[in-house]
């Protein structure tokens, strides 16, 4: 029963990744034959510059992604489990950047962020009246800013369902020996949710691995290679330099990423004892 | 916003009213820090998509004059009848078809998947288990160019076809993942009552575990539903026709066209939109439910 599914998961993700690694030993324009042409590829992408500086920027984006949107959605989840109407009301608008399509939403703030006629244009606001996307410094920083947008939503609803989990009990305890609001937050709230955090943080930094979507729309990758991460310069590199070789090995760097990423995060985090208990990722 | 806490609420002190044995109630104290962090996040969901759809309602010359947040003095729907006028109920019903295909597709495979393995003791069903808990981390952008090519060599590209099935298939791990986990719970001594009744496997897999899989398939069926309704990749590279195109390359190509007309281009994105609020408002409950059953704890 279970051969359905493995058979279209191996023909299209798993026989991919064993192809995608002999085509990166391959010169491959997309229509052709491939032809072997050994490490070429590999060397070339190592020694690339430009395919160097996007794994930078993934990396880079990764960390600073996570350090936007965990302390956000943690204090939004938690704040919002709690139990008063308002704070439920604003959870259902929370939820909202959840239903627009990541294409639309990179469309959204490149009209919102245009210099010429964008809020903060218009509005006269200095503080927002920049060339976010034109300016090589800022635009790295409006894709972080547009990908909070989008994710935070969705890590609060997981923190939110993490703090109602948590017994009542443990809290009327410790107030009843006196510990503060933050005392209680720091060594209960924290605590009884470190397998959200985890949960939270594996699916963050897997999932920086493949913004693709957004970037792609909102920036192209630019100004210059400001925000090339390397999903958006292994699809430039095939798809429009017609180099499927290339592109290939940069995919394969992609994939090792993954991979390592999670088996790490399994074996550092306990991930996989709490998986066979609960529910849920 | 960094004091968030759950001390028991004054209702609850003995004597004040609290019915015996009710589950203690949450906290009612106030948090004025936390609530100031809350309203501040508001403004920055808000302020976007507000102004979003106030300037889908502008003319041209009033988004260039008005003020942006402004609402606008003699709205108009002619934005909106643009972008019916570009073949959007089109590509409507493309999102509509390769998601439903998709989406049934993973469901139907994922659920069989998932009851074989948790039901099931041989030595594969563990390993094809660990092959999806594996998959998890396949990011399905590196695999895209295998993918182009054999989807080319199977003479699907360009076919609406060619979106829906990579992207079930990348849908199949985490919905085995979240049904095996769900599976788990339904206790044996429903399997052995059933069977000594002499059901066999597919009669208990149809009336006794799918039934009880509900608010896990509910959960999926969202999860996935929405993945692949909003999938940009495969439809991306797959397709090439205009008129194989689903609305998130809609939305995309239109803005390339219509890069002056910024009131026509947000309402296209607002349009594009509408098919999921409406789905969110009739059925919210059902969703947020599903979604902390699914994916908390």
């Amino acid at each position: 029963m279970a051969l359905p599914a493995l058979l279209l998961f191996a023909l299209f993700a798993l026989a991919p990744m064993v192809i995608v690694g002999y085509l990166s030993f391959t010169r491959w324009d997309g229509l052709g034959t491939p032809s072997w042409t050994g490490l070429d590829n590999w060397r070339t992408a190592l020694t690339s510059d430009v395919t160097r500086h996007a794994l930078w920027l993934t990396l880079k984006m990764m960390v600073i992604s996570w350090a936007v949107q965990t302390p956000i959605s943690l204090l939004l989840g938690v704040f919002v489990a709690g139990k008063q109407r308002y704070r439920a009301l604003l959870a259902v608008f929370y939820f909202v950047p959840m239903l627009i399509s990541t294409a639309a939403i990179a469309v959204i703030f490149k009209n919102l962020l245009d210099p010429n006629f964008g809020l903060g244009a218009s509005l006269g606001l200095s503080l927002l009246d920049q060339d976010w996307l034109g300016d090589p410094d800022l635009a790295f920083y409006a894709v972080v800013f547009a990908i909070a947008w989008q994710f935070v939503p969705f890590h609060t609803l997981l923190y939110q369902a993490g703090a109602r989990q948590i017994p009542a009990s443990l809290y009327e305890a410790a107030s009843l020996d006196g510990a503060g609001r933050l005392k209680q937050f720091w060594h209960i709230t924290l605590p009884q949710l470190r397998y959200t955090v985890v949960t939270s943080s594996t699916l963050m930094t897997v999932g920086s691995l493949t913004y693709f979507d957004l970037v792609f729309v909102l920036t192209g990758g630019g100004p210059g290679y400001a925000t090339r991460l390397l999903p958006l310069d292994m699809y430039i590199t095939g798809f429009q330099s017609n180099d499927m070789g290339l592109a290939s090995a940069i995919s394969v760097v992609l994939v090792t990423a993954g991979l390592l990423l999670s088996l790490a995060l399994v074996r550092f985090s306990g991930f996989s004892r709490m998986r066979s208990q609960q529910a849920g990722v | 916003m960094t004091v968030l806490t759950r001390a028991p609420s004054p209702a609850t002190t003995p004597g004040s009213g609290a019915a015996p044995g009710r589950p203690p109630s949450r906290p009612r104290r106030t948090n004025p820090l936390g609530a100031l962090g809350g309203l501040l996040w508001l403004v920055v969901v808000l302020v976007p998509v507000y102004w979003v759809v106030v300037t889908s309602l502008r003319t041209r010359e009033g988004f260039f004059d008005a003020n942006p947040l402004a609402v606008p003095s003699d709205p108009t729907l002619d934005n909106y009848r643009q972008v019916l006028d570009n073949g959007f109920t089109h590509y409507l019903l493309n999102s509509l078809a390769v998601t439903a295909g998709a989406t049934a597709l993973t469901l139907a495979v994922s659920f069989l998947a998932a009851y074989a393995v948790v039901r099931g003791t041989s030595r594969a069903l563990r390993w094809t288990f660990s092959v999806f808990l594996l998959g998890l981390a396949i990011p399905l952008q590196a695999t895209i160019i295998p993918v182009y090519y054999l989807i080319a060599q199977a003479n699907m590209y360009d076919t609406l076809t060619a979106i829906a099935l990579p992207s079930a298939a990348f849908a199949i791990p985490l919905t085995v993942v979240i049904l095996v986990n769900f599976l788990r719970d339904i206790p044996d001594e429903l399997y052995e009552s059933m069977r000594a009744d002499g059901a066999g496997h597919w009669r208990m897999l149809w009336s006794l575990a799918l039934p009880l899989s509900r608010p896990a398939l509910i959960t999926v069926t969202i999860y996935d539903a929405l993945n692949v309704w909003n999938g940009f990749l495969f439809p991306l590279i797959l397709t090439q026709s205009p008129d194989k195109r689903v609305l998130p390359l809609f939305v995309w190509s239109f803005q390339g066209e219509f890069t002056v007309n910024v009131p026509a281009v947000l309402a296209a994105v607002v349009l594009s939109t509408l098919p999921i609020l409406a789905l969110y408002v009739i059925g919210r409950r059902q969703l947020i439910g599903g979604m902390t059953a699914g994916f908390g704890k």
